[in-house]
């Protein structure tokens, strides 16, 4: 793990092909998206304009619910930082490769952390892969993708509908059930995998929302195979 | 084409919120040398995150979900192929909500 992190293009072009059997599924999201933002009026410049800056689905979605005229700047904000809270974990679990890497180089990687190319380099950098170059080649057709999209789905709003609840918005998850499989180690992640979701799936039942299921969980969970692995040192 | 300055200002905000969230665990982690214990979870956070996230989202979607999500994994670990198994579990999904 002490090897240099380096930043090739070689990285970049491995990041863009892992990635692109991933970037259908952002289509139907991506879509929804879009729609809804014509419908809260927003223009398509204002829509791509977000979905560039933002890049961030699901906050988006959420944001979009508590839209208003004129636009709620604060709650909008605050909304969107508790859902993506979950995101700073992934950055921290990430760092052995931010950290070989300076300027903008960090800072463009560091923006395109989003829930699939975690997983998709999270896997690589247990691999042993040390080019960090693999984030931005997984990021930059992502985030082509999520901008594009987006603004298909405001130009298609009116006719097209994609009801709440469609079957097609499953691709997201079903992703994230997918990429899940290959994080997945050997039974020494049944202990951890297993507290987070039962800690998730109770702070849930207790009535709580977003961020704090998966917090709780994912805390809960790291912390039990932290502890297990402590003990047999 | 038109763009609102109340637009704008949430989009900035929502933005600053959301590179805050994305570069903050990183930037504690770069100011601060972290308890073994600390380093230790970070090796189990990525799986934990993961399922902490899906399992309360299939949980609120129902059996059609929980059987899809099955699914999805299921191929995934026969075939590694990502985008069919997204496309399984969708149709499986499809199939059961009719």
């Amino acid at each position: 793990m002490s090897a240099p992190v380096t930043f090739t293009w070689a990285g970049f072009r491995e990041g863009f092909s892992l990635v692109l059997p991933v970037l259908p599924s952002f289509a139907p999201f991506g879509l929804v998206v879009g729609v809804l933002s014509a419908g809260e009026g927003l223009s398509l410049l204002e829509a791509g304009l977000m979905s560039a800056m933002v890049f961030a689905g699901t906050s988006q979605l959420v944001a979009l619910g508590a839209w208003g005229n004129p636009v709620p700047v604060l709650a909008v904000a605050l909304a969107v930082f508790i859902i993506n809270i979950r995101m700073a974990p992934m950055s921290a679990a990430l760092s052995p490769w931010f950290h070989g890497l300076r300027g903008w180089r960090l800072w463009a990687s560091l923006f395109t952390v989003t829930d699939h190319s975690f997983a998709l380099s999270v896997a690589e950098m247990r691999k042993g892969k040390r080019d960090a170059a693999l984030l931005l080649g997984l990021g930059v057709p992502t985030w082509v993708c999520w901008i594009s999209c987006v603004c298909l789905g405001h130009a298609l709003a009116g006719v097209v509908t994609l009801r709440p609840g469609h079957p097609l918005l499953f691709a997201g998850l079903a992703t994230m059930c997918a990429l899940l499989v290959t994080l997945w180690r050997g039974r020494g992640d049944l202990l951890p995998w297993g507290v987070a979701g039962a800690v998730a799936l109770a702070v849930q039942a207790v009535g709580l929302g977003a961020p704090w299921p998966v917090l709780a969980g994912a805390l809960a969970g790291s912390a039990a195979g932290a502890a297990r692995d402590l003990r047999r040192i | 084409m038109s763009l609102r300055w109340d637009v704008l200002l949430a989009i900035l905000a929502m933005a600053l919120a959301t590179y805050a969230a994305r570069a903050g665990g990183y930037a504690v982690l770069r100011a601060w040398r972290p308890p073994r214990f600390v380093e230790a979870m970070l090796v189990h956070l990525p799986g934990c995150i993961f399922v902490a996230f899906i399992l309360p989202s299939l949980a609120a979607g129902g059996v059609g979900h929980m059987v899809a999500a099955a699914v999805a994994m299921g191929m995934m670990a026969l075939t590694r192929m990502t985008t069919l198994s997204l496309l399984a579990g969708v149709a499986v999904l499809w199939v059961m909500t009719g």
